[in-house]
């Protein structure tokens, strides 16, 4: 069984993520960038199933600017054997719907039975690529899975919901997206680091995938950010050390709020 | 005026308050149109649509919509909106919806903006990113706007709308089929307010130390008929279900009162809650950054502080 893997390269969650004043698009320079969190999940599981079965290649996708490439090493480190990275100045500022476009334009050209992404970017949590390129690509979606189950030629996963989990059953190729509950992913080892620095990596422009620049960037996204603006601070509020009546002290708090 | 629909969330044909929440935003956009997608039994939900302001409820009731994944629903949505061309498509942001929104947005070639909080009357949608340290004001720039909207974003106004019910035809293609439900299975069924929706919520973290241990956070949830939410450290450890869970990676909540007991407010803990209106925290370490959130805070033994909590508000209530 072949499986892609898309990643996506963000800010580290802990640094204070930007926008850039002069086109409202994600700051990724003042930042550490690493690869989505979520997304360690994908590679291994994707891992997982290859060793299970022993046989098939995982591959790994993403796109992003040049420095994206860290995060592929990563997943290549980790035990994936080759790797796609489209990256293109024209891609700058692409939205979420236009790059499930991109992204499926670069699976066409790719051979594969299952799909695996993380569940949700940390910096624009619009956790819906699965889905996406579900619609792209008209093979089925099984997103938001806890567990996924390979057996022949059919994947079942447990799909997390509002008050437990659905049990969906689909024919490969399939899009399957999974939460940080799936499994505990490994780190690299020093020989993985190593190897991952031969294997196969082939970069893309919108060119080679066939698509028109004019559709995907700033000027190609089907939404606009108008205008932006920080937060201000939360105003410090009282804090008291616990002196037996810490109860009774939140208790007349919330009440001379009247929240209770 | 054109006509502005709204996907409706229910349970088996009783619509959930954010449904109202998407009409009162919609009557700014527009005329608003209720759609209803699910089983047999959904379009119960029209009598109370109407009461906020629905003056097309579009029923579409079929076995197809529940027993296969999303991709049914956004089928029929999609279908409607060629057929209605609506000044906008309102969508709640929970997990299905929200994708069912983003392959309505593909199949109509539209733009996709999601959990919104507020949506103005020229369709600028304001979005709390990053946590909520960056409040975002965005527009759809190309087809029809495809809009999700996070739960409590507004008050539910109530308005007489004329509900005139039109049932759609339902068919489903086999390429919509792909994913099959095969079993559904609640795990906690709490009786409690849903997380996303509740006005209240009660959140335990790794203090609590264990999963018997989410009782005391229970209790005072009960007793101020709240959510109970909990953090990540406390899901990974197994102690709650990770669908109550607050934060990156789980449910953003924006409650008028939120209540962290034990949490000690890591960054994605706070990227989930950190719009409540009014935050409450006890925490054993002075230190935790939970504190600078909160509005007040305890420094204290959660199980000391958070019974004495229970029992005084049971007091006050009488």
């Amino acid at each position: 069984m072949n499986i892609v893997v898309c990643v996506k390269q963000v800010p580290d969650t802990w640094a204070e993520k930007k926008l850039n004043p002069a086109d409202k698009t994600q700051d990724r320079d003042s930042v550490d960038n690493v690869m989505n969190e979520i997304d360690e999940y994908a590679v291994e599981e994707a891992l997982r199933i290859k060793e299970k079965l022993g046989t098939g290649e995982v591959t790994v996708l993403t796109m992003g600017p040049d420095k994206a490439v860290e995060t592929i090493r990563k997943a290549l480190s980790m035990g994936a054997d080759k790797a796609v990275h489209i990256s293109d100045p024209a891609l700058h500022g692409t939205c979420v719907v236009q790059t499930s476009a991109v992204l499926a334009a670069a699976l066409k050209g790719l051979e594969w039975d299952l799909v695996i992404a993380g569940s949700e970017a940390t910096d624009s949590r619009v956790s819906v690529m699965a889905p996406l390129l579900s619609e792209q690509l008209g093979v089925p979606q099984l997103s938001l899975a806890r567990k996924v189950t390979v057996d022949g030629g059919n994947v079942t996963v447990e799909r997390v919901t509002e008050d437990g989990y659905d049990v969906v059953s689909a024919a490969t190729p399939a899009i399957v997206s999974v939460v940080e509950k799936t499994n505990e992913p490994r780190y690299p080892s020093f020989k993985g680091i190593m190897a991952a620095k031969k294997k196969p990596l082939e970069t893309k422009t919108v060119a080679d995938l066939g698509i028109d620049a004019g559709t995907v960037g700033l000027a190609g996204a089907t939404s606009e950010v108008v205008d932006f603006a920080n937060r201000p601070p939360r105003s410090k509020g009282e804090i008291v050390k616990d002196e037996g009546d810490g109860g009774v002290k939140i208790a007349t708090y919330l009440a001379g709020q009247k929240l209770i | 005026m054109a006509e502005v629909l709204v996907l409706v969330e229910h349970t088996d044909g009783t619509p959930k308050k954010v449904s109202f929440e998407l009409l009162t935003f919609a009557k700014r956009l527009g005329t608003p149109s209720a759609v209803v997608l699910g089983g047999p039994g959904a379009g119960a939900a029209a009598e109370k649509l109407k009461e906020y302001g629905a003056e097309k409820v579009y029923v579409g009731e079929s076995a197809d919509l529940v027993d296969y994944l999303v991709a049914p629903k956004a089928e029929v949505l999609a279908e409607l909106v060629g057929k209605t061309s609506p000044a906008a498509v309102l969508v709640a942001s929970t997990s299905e919806s929200k994708e069912v929104a983003a392959r309505v947005a593909v199949k109509t070639g539209s733009g996709l903006i999601t959990d919104a909080v507020d949506v103005s009357a020229e369709g600028i949608a304001t979005q709390n990113i990053y946590g909520g340290a960056i409040v975002v004001q965005s527009k759809v720039s190309k087809g029809t706007p495809i809009i999700t909207v996070r739960p409590n974003s507004v008050a539910a106004e109530a308005a007489a709308g004329a509900g005139t019910v039109e049932n759609l035809t339902v068919s489903v293609s086999d390429a919509a089929k792909g994913a099959r439900v095969v079993e559904k299975v609640a795990e906690k069924k709490s009786g409690r307010p849903e997380l996303t929706e509740a006005s209240i919520v009660v959140s335990g973290g790794r203090g609590l130390g264990g999963a018997e241990h989410f009782a005391v956070v229970e209790a005072l949830a009960d007793e101020l008929h709240a959510a109970v939410g909990a953090s990540r450290a406390a899901t990974d450890a197994g102690w709650y279900p990770h669908t109550f869970q607050v934060g990156q990676t789980g449910k953003t909540v924006s409650p008028q009162l939120y209540i962290a007991c034990g949490i000690s407010g890591a960054i994605q803990h706070r990227a989930g809650m950190q719009t409540s209106k009014t935050i409450v925290a006890i925490n054993k370490d002075p230190e935790a950054p939970i504190f600078e959130l909160a509005d007040f805070g305890v420094v204290g033994d959660l199980f000391q502080v958070v019974p004495q909590l229970t029992e005084e508000v049971k007091k006050r209530h009488g």
